[in-house]
């Protein structure tokens, strides 16, 4: 028993991790009035960038690899989110064409200098150094709970949930947070009271980039451990999904990324579970898509989302 | 007359910016984009079998654009075209072999019938939750692609076979292909849905253009409280719009099952391309079903020629895909292409001696 919950635990931190970071990153974007429906696309270039640097430095940096390929992942996932960021904000695009365009481009981006770099073949070779599962000292000596949660456990979702809550600080009790805010609600105020608009929302959308270019690198260096164009496969929007579903708040998105994963760990450990193993594996496939859209629709009130989301501000002269 | 012109001109401009900017990536990494655009346009027009294929690849284009066209008119981003045009592809070859001895005029009409059905029914769902619930339809379309995946893949693997990786291919009585088709472009798999696709062009030109059903979808997508005040059933029309969009989303589909492969197999978590790519035409025909079409052709004869590319100029086709997305970039913010064009005209009206108040903004 004590063994079965650890190995559903585990999974599901593992599965969450990509997600928890994700969505973190979209409550920064659409906090800041920008809809980011390219979060897909951010998580294809953290996952193509650190899979690459991986590959190209795992000797020089060792077990440290995968954590550099984390910041690799983030500026590629900000450079990314610098075309929604120019296209939304400067150039007036519907915020969900310019994410499709993401969406559009990252892959096709990387799968191009995939080819470039390994002699036109559509995938990566296999990482060396990945996440790998993590034993907490000393916590995972605590008997049961230590075995459930602190042994041959995913680091990255630890720090994740760790970093929701600074994110949930930051928005809720630092000045920064309050001009984010401020600019998603109501843009006009936010300019009377001299806050930089158009700054703000550049801010909200590369922070998005940074967060989601991790969550593609957590993924890729934990689970499908090479590059290829079916890697994320979605994920972007389940991330996006689990934003919704915690009320564009970090904590609540964390708390809605850790729900996806078990749902997706379901379909993976469910034929170890006595219960669910006799359930036929497509149910498992289908159930967190089924349950996203149940919990849209009973338990996201009509008006939660920030008031100018999705709209174009224009600054009047 | 003005407006006309800036409705062709930022999809032309956007076009062109776009295959130099492919053609910058190309130089960027070591290739010649002469070679690369030569591979695509040989690839795409250079002889009968290759225009064969360029069409072929645009029938199917042309009715998921129709489709996000018509969801769009009525204010919805319906992004579920591939999991819609999924079941339209699943039904209408089900439809097929399970007649295999039927006449061509019972199951022809049968299978597409069906196709555009399954797909209008799950796009409806989407539609049912939009107006009841106010569920963003971004979020659930995009979800029920995944589900149509796993659920295809399951009723091929489980259902129509035991445990094979594709469906048996449908008969002679389904299929959509045309023998003087086949002949005109030495082979090719054009296949006569391609009529088809251009009277579904026709109709919903005019249905969004000179019906009232037409009048209120826009009415809606404009303003739905207005729409409202105005006696329209707003979520009666949020349901309509969203079934029209995912039939024909459905009827792309079927163009993939009973046209090109004749045979459904599985995606392997893959959305048919069809339906992101349904969205990028509709957006670079400006909406209207006339310059869907050849949005169509155009993206029909990138995907044909692109995969020539290698081949031929040793160029990854993914080039292409780049092109395309920053082709759909500056469609979207056309803001930047029309602002050039305002600023020409401005300059002209200026030389007259007319004064314009105001300006922009």
């Amino acid at each position: 028993m004590v063994n079965l919950l650890a190995l559903i635990v585990s999974s599901t931190l593992v599965y969450s991790a990509p997600l928890i970071f994700t969505a973190i990153g979209g409550v920064f974007s659409e906090r800041s009035g920008i809809v980011n429906v390219g979060l897909e696309g951010i998580m294809v270039m953290g996952a193509f960038s650190s899979i690459v640097f991986n590959l190209f430095f795992a000797e020089s940096f060792g077990s440290w690899t995968p954590w550099i390929g984390l910041l690799v992942g983030a500026v590629a996932g900000a450079l990314i989110a610098t075309i929604h960021a120019s296209a939304t904000v400067h150039l007036r695009a519907d915020h969900i064409i310019s994410g499709t365009v993401v969406n559009l481009a990252a892959p096709a981006l990387a799968v191009f200098l995939t080819r470039v770099l390994f002699e036109q073949r559509g995938q990566t070779d296999i990482i060396r150094q990945s996440f790998g599962y993590f034993n907490f000292p000393i916590l995972s000596d605590i008997p049961v709970i230590g075995r459930i949660f602190f042994q041959s456990t995913s680091l990255p979702a630890y720090v994740g949930i760790l970093i929701a809550f600074i994110c949930w600080f930051v928005l809720a009790r630092t000045r920064f947070g309050l001009r984010i805010r401020s600019v998603g609600e109501n843009p006009q105020a936010a300019d009377t009271m001299g806050i930089n608009v158009y700054a703000m929302k550049y801010a909200g959308v590369l922070l998005s980039g940074v967060f989601g270019g991790i969550g593609g690198a957590v993924l890729a260096q934990s689970i499908s451990l090479n590059f290829s164009v079916s890697t994320i496969a979605g994920q972007g929007f389940m991330a996006m999904a689990a934003m919704i579903f915690g009320k564009w708040n970090p904590v609540g998105a964390m708390l809605a990324a850790i729900f996806f994963g078990f749902a997706q760990s379901l379909s993976v450990v469910g034929s170890q579970i006595p219960f669910i193993e006799s359930i036929d594996p497509v149910y498992l496939q289908i159930a967190p898509y089924i349950i996203t859209i149940i919990v849209l629709v009973s338990f996201v009130g009509k008006s939660s989302g920030p008031a100018a989301n999705g709209k174009t501000y224009i600054k009047s002269k | 007359m003005k407006s006309n012109f800036k409705q062709l001109m930022v999809p032309l401009l956007s076009v062109v910016i776009g295959l130099i900017f492919g053609a910058i990536i190309m130089l960027v990494f070591g290739y010649n984009p002469v070679e690369g655009y030569k591979a695509l346009i040989t690839g795409s027009l250079g002889n009968p079998f290759n225009i064969g294929q360029t069409i072929r690849a645009a029938t199917p284009l042309i009715f998921t654009g129709l489709g996000f066209a018509v969801a769009y008119t009525a204010g919805f981003f319906n992004i579920g075209l591939a999991g819609q045009a999924l079941w339209g592809w699943l039904i209408s070859v089900w439809i097929g072999i399970s007649l295999p001895d039927a006449p061509s005029w019972i199951v022809l009409p049968l299978a597409i019938i069906g196709g555009a059905v399954a797909g209008a029914l799950w796009a409806g769902i989407a539609g049912v939750l939009k107006a009841f619930f106010d569920t963003s339809e971004v979020i659930v379309t995009i979800m029920l692609n995944y589900v149509a995946i796993y659920i295809s893949d399951h009723i091929v693997r489980n259902v129509i076979t035991d445990r094979a990786d594709a469906t048996p291919f449908v008969g002679q009585n389904a299929s959509l292909r045309m023998q003087w088709l086949t002949d005109l472009t030495n082979g090719s798999t054009i296949h006569g849905g391609i009529f088809l696709a251009l009277i579904f062009a026709v109709l919903v030109y005019i249905l969004l253009q000179r019906t009232t059903v037409g009048f209120e979808l826009k009415s809606v997508g404009f303003n739905k409280h207005a729409a409202n005040y105005a006696g329209m059933n707003a979520k009666r029309n949020i349901i309509l719009a969203m079934l029209l969009s995912g039939g024909l989303a459905g009827l792309g589909g079927v163009m993939n099952g009973l046209g090109e492969f004749r045979n459904v197999f599985l995606t392997n978590g893959v959305a048919p391309a069809i339906g992101f790519d349904g969205l990028a035409v509709a957006l670079l025909g400006a909406l209207n079903p006339i310059g869907i079409i050849f949005a169509s052709l155009l993206f029909g004869g990138l995907k044909t020629g692109g995969t020539i590319m290698p081949l031929m100029a040793g160029v990854p086709s993914e080039i292409v895909e780049i092109a395309t997305a920053a082709i759909i970039f500056f469609v979207g913010a056309n803001y930047i292409i029309t602002y050039f064009i305002d600023r020409r005209e401005k300059s002209k009206l200026s030389n007259s001696d007319v004064i314009v108040q105001g300006g922009d903004d």
